[in-house]
């Protein structure tokens, strides 16, 4: 593929634990573009996060390549290549959360002036305007996750990745996340790595899923999506949309074979 | 106030028994010179006595507030049976010692976070210092400053430290590991340095750690000030009015210089108690 956002050649990654070798990832071969929006899902265990959390030089694959933006993942992290939504929204209490989202601008040593410019642009993209000044306690948690997507997306990175960042939240809340999360994919233009548990979410919002089965954790499916790119929240009752969500759910079984 | 009532019956029941106790350990010595006078004593009578003695084994506690009101209220704050210049000299000492060794406990500390080596080095040496019995080493510390010329605050200052940097240090290690997993990845994505983790996470979540460890920290401090004061030779503070008192028998002295070091140890404690509220809540960290 042309503009190869992320590339995983043969990666793997095993962790040596009290219990012998855990196989996290084996032989994984990925290629992400500029402008995709990749959801991961797969059982409990079958190395999602690690997979991410490799792409984001957090763990070191143990054999095979990988690149991000044409650099191993660690010059990447350096260069600002992404930015790294975890599933707790992970606000600093005594931190407004202007202050927050500063943070990292602070961080990485971003002007005074542009840092406040940046702050109020994010909050403006994740639907924050006016809740600067507010402590983090003050919001609802959908609103504390928003934040923290505004605060991974303050420092321009191409690359967002998220690791279940729903997850913790009703559905309700949920689907107006999700709706705002693809309006934003939409206005930015950025290359989105996702991880989910849910069927509908992995369908409703991604451009490809990529289903994954454990022990050793590894892809066994990747499913493009034939959805349009305008995407109301009704689109899930549309015949299209039944059927990825079917083909979703028959790979994961396939993936999880016998023990299913 | 609906939770004063508890507190009430518990003093209440306090000086009950205080009482008691006094006409019971008193009552022996005033019979004794009752029968060497030959007198018979009514019981209203040896109970007026048992309270009212010059030199009671166990002072009434009417006896000691008096005792607290004449040493604080009615003696010139420069004269030295006065328990505010004493409260002074003691307070002066801890509050230095205080500072000294919630410094060196905090800087231990972060060098315990973040180099393996002081981790395994520095502790065992801590918790090594604190089990050497302070009333051993106290008077050394004296001794050897007293023949280097020094005497006076610093000695003193430096058993307090002595005591006080152990809570500090180790409420601190916990404070500053605090931060989890994900929070440190967090700071890892954005490729913080170490010292914009320690000032930016570790130090504002060890917060809550501080200042209770401050609050142990101060309290020893005190104990290691009046510690300090006991060895002989010393004039001054809560320490050497409680040796002096017990020196020519002055039991209600005693007894007041006790009751003004613990309200001293007390209003220590609130005071930082007040300054962790207003911090804490500053930051979000309680509500
Ligand atoms: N630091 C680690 N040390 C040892 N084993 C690990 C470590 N991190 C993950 N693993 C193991 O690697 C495997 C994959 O874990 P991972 O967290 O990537 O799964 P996941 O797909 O994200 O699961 P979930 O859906 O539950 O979040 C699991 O078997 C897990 O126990
Ligand atoms: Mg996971």
């Amino acid at each position: 593929m042309m503009n190869a956002v992320i590339a995983a050649n043969a990666v793997s990654l095993t962790f040596q634990t009290a219990d012998g070798p855990v196989h996290a990832l084996k032989d994984v071969d990925l290629t992400v573009g500029q402008g995709d929006f990749v959801s991961f899902i797969g059982p409990s265990g079958c190395g999602k996060t690690t997979f991410l959390r490799t792409i984001a030089a957090l763990e070191m694959p143990t054999a095979g390549e990988l690149m991000v933006n044409g650099m191993t993942p660690d010059e990447a992290r350096k260069a600002r290549a992404y930015g790294y939504v975890f599933q707790a929204p992970g606000l600093y209490p005594w931190r407004t959360i202007a202050g927050n989202i500063s943070l990292p601008l602070e961080i990485m040593g971003f002007s005074k002036p542009d840092r406040a410019k940046r702050v109020d642009r994010v909050l403006e993209l994740v639907d924050l305007e006016g809740f600067g000044g507010r402590f983090p306690w003050q919001l609802s948690g959908g609103m504390q996750q928003r934040a923290s997507i505004a605060r991974a997306l303050a420092f321009d990175a191409d690359i967002l990745l998220m690791d279940e960042p729903f997850g913790a939240l009703d559905e309700i809340v949920r689907d107006r996340l999700n709706e705002a999360l693809l309006e934003l994919w939409r206005k930015t233009g950025k290359t989105i790595g996702f991880v989910t548990h849910s069927i509908p979410e992995a369908v409703y919002l991604s451009t490809r899923i990529v289903v994954m089965s454990p022990r050793p954790g590894r892809i066994t499916r990747v499913i493009d999506s034939t959805l349009p790119a305008e995407r109301p929240l009704d689109i899930r009752d549309s015949p299209e949309f039944i059927r990825l969500a079917h083909e979703v759910r028959e790979a994961l079984r396939e993936g999880h074979g016998d023990d299913a | 106030m609906k939770n004063a009532i508890p507190i009430l019956t518990v003093l209440l029941a306090l000086v009950v028994i205080w009482y008691l106790a006094a006409i019971g350990m008193n009552s022996a010595w005033v019979r004794d010179q009752a029968a060497r006078a030959g007198t018979e004593l009514t019981t209203t009578e040896l109970v007026k006595q048992t309270l009212t003695l010059e030199r009671p084994v166990l002072p009434a506690p009417h006896q000691v507030a008096a005792g607290l009101w004449d040493g604080v209220a009615g003696q010139k704050i420069t004269s030295k049976r006065s328990l505010v210049w004493h409260g002074w000299v003691t307070l002066s000492a801890t509050l230095t010692g205080f500072a000294i060794g919630s410094l060196a406990g905090i800087l231990l500390a972060v060098g315990i976070v973040h180099s393996r080596t002081m981790d395994q080095s520095v502790m065992p040496w801590a918790v090594a210092s604190q089990t050497v019995p302070i009333l051993a080493i106290a008077p050394m510390v004296i001794v050897v400053f007293a023949s280097a010329g020094i005497t006076g605050l610093l000695p003193k200052a430096i058993i307090a430290a002595w005591l006080s940097f152990f809570p500090v240090l180790v409420g601190m290690v916990k404070g500053l590991r605090t931060p989890d997993a994900m929070q440190l990845d967090q700071m890892k994505s954005w490729s913080a340095s170490g010292g914009q983790v320690f000032w930016r996470l570790r130090l504002p979540s060890s917060m809550p750690y501080l200042f209770a460890s401050l609050k142990v920290g101060i309290a020893a401090a005190l104990v290691g000030t009046i510690v300090g004061e006991l060895p002989a030779g010393a004039s001054a503070g809560l320490g050497a009015r409680l040796l002096s008192g017990s020196y020519y028998g002055q039991t209600v002295q005693i007894w007041a210089a006790l009751f003004a070091a613990a309200a001293l140890a007390a209003v220590l404690v609130v005071a930082i108690g007040r300054i962790e509220g207003v911090t804490l809540r500053r930051m979000g960290l309680v509500r």
